[in-house]
């Protein structure tokens, strides 16, 4: 039972990643090299501004990969093999929470499980630490900024599998309906003081030094030394759609995780419903 | 992928089906991570391959887009 269950993720999870790739490649790439078109030329303009000032310049990053195999191959394969990650864990939940979390008709849990994924691995991550086109994001804090999102994205895993264990031992009392809104409303009370809690990326002690007192690591304007606009702060409208298509690709990967994974799910824990027996599939472990 | 719950050096031939299930569980979930730190996480904030920026960049896009910190 285990095995199909997984191997049915990892299925679903394929699909999934590919769906994403191709919503990625047509809406999210040119968003991706708006933002690398807005590094090349910032940077062009502080080298500029540094060569006027008798600075020294270092020279130009050499690309490992070219822009047309990370905007194609690149994204095909993350977002594939991300899909496959998460189908997998989707399995493994789903296994877990089989007859444990109250009773529910199989693909409704199973689109439960994928809405869960979404909003704790992703969702919840996001609004705090929300997903950055290329040119944002300095390089000296990467290492906080990489364990600052991870514990976000724990807390808000370990929140909601909580959540749902406060919803089990409420419902008795309560009823499914008042329970589940309670589990829901300490989920949201419990992540949003962690995120009260964490830090602004801009308020990380290497930028508040550089930078001052900015909530975000968003460019500001280009400024030369007699205090003049020589290139613009990093464009909103491509800051938007990033993010915008960022949440879509992960909404689209989720749903389809659970759009597929659910009906072969329900066929597996269902084998007597005559008219879809494709194979043996007794029901073990 | 049908390897991973064999195993034939157990000196009892006897599989609980219990058992099984959890290494088919536990064998997807590490997995599951491992991609997840690759795709996500790995040549940025902490790398096992040293300085390699191979992965990193090859997936760069993707790891913009997933949302997770990069650069």
């Amino acid at each position: 039972m285990a095995k199909q269950l997984v191997l049915r993720g990892l299925l679903a999870g394929a699909i999934a990643g590919l769906l994403a790739f191709v919503f990625a490649r047509i809406f999210a790439e040119p968003q991706i090299q708006a933002g690398i078109d807005y590094e090349s030329g910032r940077d062009a303009a502080q080298t500029a501004l540094d060569k006027a000032a008798g600075m020294p310049t270092g020279p130009a990053g050499t690309d490992i990969f070219s822009r047309t195999i990370q905007a194609t191959l690149g994204i095909g394969v993350g977002m594939i093999l991300f899909g496959i990650a998460m189908g997998a864990l989707v399995a493994v939940t789903y296994a877990v929470c089989l007859g444990r979390v109250g009773n529910l008709r199989p693909r409704t849990l199973a689109l439960l499980v994928a809405a869960g994924g979404f909003v704790s691995l992703y969702l919840v991550p996001f609004v705090k630490y929300p997903a950055n086109p290329p040119s944002i994001g300095h390089p000296d804090t990467i290492t906080e900024r990489g364990g600052l999102y991870l514990l976000m994205v724990l807390c808000s895993v370990v929140f909601l599998v909580l959540a749902v264990w406060l919803g089990q031992r409420l419902q008795a009392r309560w009823g499914n309906w008042n329970a589940s809104l309670l589990a829901g409303a300490a989920f949201m009370v419990a992540t949003g003081i962690v995120m009260a809690m964490l830090p602004s990326l801009g308020h990380l002690a290497t930028n508040a030094q550089q930078f001052g007192d900015r909530a975000t690591e968003t460019p500001l304007p280009l400024i030369n030394a007699s205090g003049a606009i020589v290139y613009p702060g990093f464009p909103a409208d491509v800051l938007f759609d990033f993010r915008l298509y960022s949440v879509a690709a992960q909404l689209i990967l989720w749903g389809t995780i659970g759009l597929v994974f659910a009906p072969q799910a329900e066929r597996l824990l269902r084998p007597s419903r005559p008219a879809v027996v494709v194979g043996q599939n007794p029901v073990r472990g | 992928m049908t390897s991973i719950p064999v195993s034939t050096a157990r000196p009892t031939p006897v599989v609980l089906p219990a058992t099984k299930a959890a290494l088919w569980l536990v064998g997807t979930v590490i997995i599951g991570l491992a991609l997840y730190y690759f795709i996500g996480i790995d040549q940025g904030a902490t790398s096992v391959f040293g300085s390699d920026m191979h992965i990193h960049e090859f997936i760069h896009d993707a790891r913009h887009l997933l949302g997770f910190p990069c650069h």
